[in-house]
């Protein structure tokens, strides 16, 4: 990889640390309502795995999905416009935090109930084979998503009908409060899951951006060429609690220190440092992030609220939300 | 095509005829390829079109339902089957949480158009467990179109309806109906959603009914003629979207209603029915309102017993005269 690309990940990479910070400080201000899920800690995934990904290929998140929406063309303007309820919102603030969809850019969405979104990605590749387009479909998840029947049904009908599909486990060895070790019958919650299937599970270091991007266009090679679906359990560590109201005390001190000392955007930042790219370079990419980030956080507190007649838009493909005559 | 066609056959059908015109109509389902379907509602599919449009599925009700979503999303327009109406519990994310909300949440910035098929009802001794009438379920959830038709020709023209849909249908195919006939309609048949047809007409009281209690109502309409009491028969066709101004014209005519569900009585697409009457159709109505639906218990096994359960002729006819003489 040369450095010009690597420090253009490691800028998207800053720009989404920077964007779920803003989410956190407009969250304290009272700004965001509801509830917050930060990928702050998981922006190696999303940035390696998109930029290892065709314009056309298809994204499925969760509800901690801001970094794969950011990843796939949504604004910072547009996901902090959301999160704090403004017309202008990425979902014209209908979803919220838990929602962030882009779908003129294929990601197809996040989704808030854990694992529904496996099979959707499952038939995104199906129709992608039924077209012949050689579009892939990825599916990110957290570990916690493992343990759900959704995961191993997709699983066996992807295997089974041999689809371009990739299933990538965020895992930051926490469903919720409880370490997923806990409650899991095998080590590795996702790769280990793998054999059971018949398709190929690895494990990456999910903080390394160059090791994500090399591993997920290893796989999406394969499954393009009609070897069909892989599962990649990407190692990770969030650097905020579960939720907005989660202090995650129950993580020992010192694996929280080793992880943050583990943090992506280090990680990359060595890696361009290493390869001979000034410091000042690096530096100036940090900066262009934070006047990005800044001039959202401004448009967005400036935007409108929705109009409330929205809220009876969109029910139906009419736009109309009428159930009866 | 034969002078009769069976509602059976009217579900291959009213797909085939989809699949002729529309390539991007897909149909996935566990055995539904070449055995046809463990009712045969999709028999000679996969003869005509291959392995390529009809796909067997793993007994999977969430991969079924969430790959039909996901498909639909990107281009194209799946049928999806789930074998039971009872085994939709199995997939009730996507049918809740998932397929009627994501247009909305996203702020419209996609459509799901997919239809989920699937046998529903009782009467044929199949137990607790795969003999519910579930249309109730999928009236709890907005976002979702529900079609359930009770003839042949409703069905091949609501198929048609439902495919070209851009919005998600849940199409209810009734088990106690599948042998019935009735004849063809020509081609090109389509049977907009949400349209109730008055398929009998009389001037004292209105029966509201759908699927398989249609023909029940019509029996019963047929037995109180004799004793001068003057019945329309509604066939709602869909509960959404809900036709209430078809309903609301009959009882300008005969002031009297009575539903007739094969759902529970707790829960009933009835009673939602029933209170759009109370609101806007106050006025209209010289008696109380009857509702005949399943009794709250689980379907029972035994004919004698199931036959308790599920609405008769001989209960509607009882309530029409009890509102009759009111």
């Amino acid at each position: 990889m040369d450095t010009g690309e690597l420090l253009a990940l490691y800028e998207q990479m800053a720009l989404i640390r920077r964007t779920e910070k803003a989410a956190h400080d407009l969250f304290l201000q009272g700004l965001v309502k509801g509830t917050t899920h930060l990928a702050a800690g998981h922006e190696a995934i999303a940035v390696g795995a998109s930029a290892a990904l065709r314009d056309d290929d298809y994204v499925f998140a969760t509800y901690r999905g801001h970094h794969h929406a950011l990843a796939r063309g949504a604004t910072p303007e547009e996901c902090l416009a959301e999160l704090m309820s403004r017309a202008t919102g990425l979902c014209g603030a209908k979803g919220g935090s838990m929602h962030l969809t882009k779908a003129a850019t294929n990601m197809l969405g996040s989704y808030a109930i854990v694992g529904a979104h496996l099979p959707m990605a499952v038939g995104a590749a199906w129709s992608a084979k039924l077209r012949g387009t050689g579009q892939l479909a990825v599916a990110f998840f957290g570990d916690g998503a493992t343990n759900i029947g959704a995961f191993h049904e997709a699983l066996n009908l992807a295997a089974v009908w041999k689809l371009p599909v990739l299933f990538v486990c965020e895992n930051n060895l926490y469903m919720e409060y409880t370490p997923i070790a806990d409650v899991t019958a095998v080590p590795r919650p996702a790769a280990d899951r793998a054999s059971a299937y018949g398709i190929p599970g690895e494990v990456v270091d999910g903080n390394d951006v160059v090791s994500v991007l090399e591993t997920v266009a290893r796989l999406a090679r394969r499954a393009r060429a009609g070897e069909g679906p892989a599962l990649l359990e990407a190692e990770t560590y969030r650097h905020f609690g579960h939720s907005r109201t989660d202090p995650a005390t129950y993580r020992p001190a010192e694996e929280v220190e080793r992880w943050l000392k583990h943090d992506p955007l280090d990680i990359a930042r060595g890696r361009l440092v290493e390869a001979g790219v000034p410091e000042e370079t690096v530096a100036e990419a940090d900066d262009r992030a934070r006047t990005v980030v800044q001039r959202a956080v401004e448009a967005a507190r400036n935007a409108p609220s929705p109009d409330p007649r929205e809220a009876f838009t969109d029910v139906w493909a009419d736009g109309g939300a009428a159930w009866r005559t | 095509m034969a002078d009769v066609i069976t509602y059976r056959e009217a579900v291959a059908e009213g797909i085939a005829r989809e699949m002729r015109r529309d390539p991007s109509v897909v149909c996935l389902g566990e055995d539904i390829g070449e055995a046809g379907g463990v009712f045969k509602t999709t028999a000679g599919l996969h003869k005509e079109f291959g392995s390529e449009r009809v796909w067997d599925t793993p007994i999977s009700e969430q991969a079924i339902v969430g790959a039909a979503m996901g498909a639909a999303m990107t281009g194209m327009r799946p049928v999806a089957e789930i074998m039971f109406s009872d085994f939709l519990a199995c997939c009730w994310d996507y049918l809740a949480n998932e397929i009627p909300k994501v247009r909305y949440m996203t702020g419209g910035q996609v459509t799901v158009p997919l239809v989920v098929r699937t046998a529903n009802g009782g009467g044929l001794g199949f137990g607790a467990q795969h003999s519910q009438a579930t249309e109730n379920w999928a009236l709890t959830v907005p976002g979702l179109k529900i079609a359930a038709p009770s003839t042949p020709a409703d069905v091949i023209g609501m198929m048609a309806a439902a495919i070209r849909s851009d919005d998600p249908v849940v199409f209810f195919e009734h088990k106690g109906l599948l042998a019935t006939k009735g004849p063809p309609p020509p081609p090109d048949h389509v049977v907009e959603l949400g349209r109730a047809a008055v398929v009998r007409e009389g001037a004292d009281v209105t029966l509201v009914a759908l699927a398989s209690m249609v023909p029940v109502a019509l029996t019963a309409a047929e037995r109180l003629a004799a004793d001068g009491i003057g019945v329309e028969v509604v066939d709602l066709r869909c509960l959404v979207p809900l036709d209430m101004a078809t309903v609301l014209a009959s009882l300008g005519r005969t002031s009297r209603l009575v539903t007739v569900e094969e759902n529970p009585y707790q829960g009933g697409w009835g009673a939602t029915l029933v209170s759009v009457v109370a609101d806007e159709g106050f006025g209209l109505l010289d008696a109380p309102v009857r509702r005949v639906a399943g009794e709250c218990v689980p379907l029972p096994f035994a004919d004698a017993l199931e036959e308790q359960v599920i609405p008769t002729v001989d209960k509607v006819v009882a309530a029409v005269r009890s509102l009759a003489a009111y």
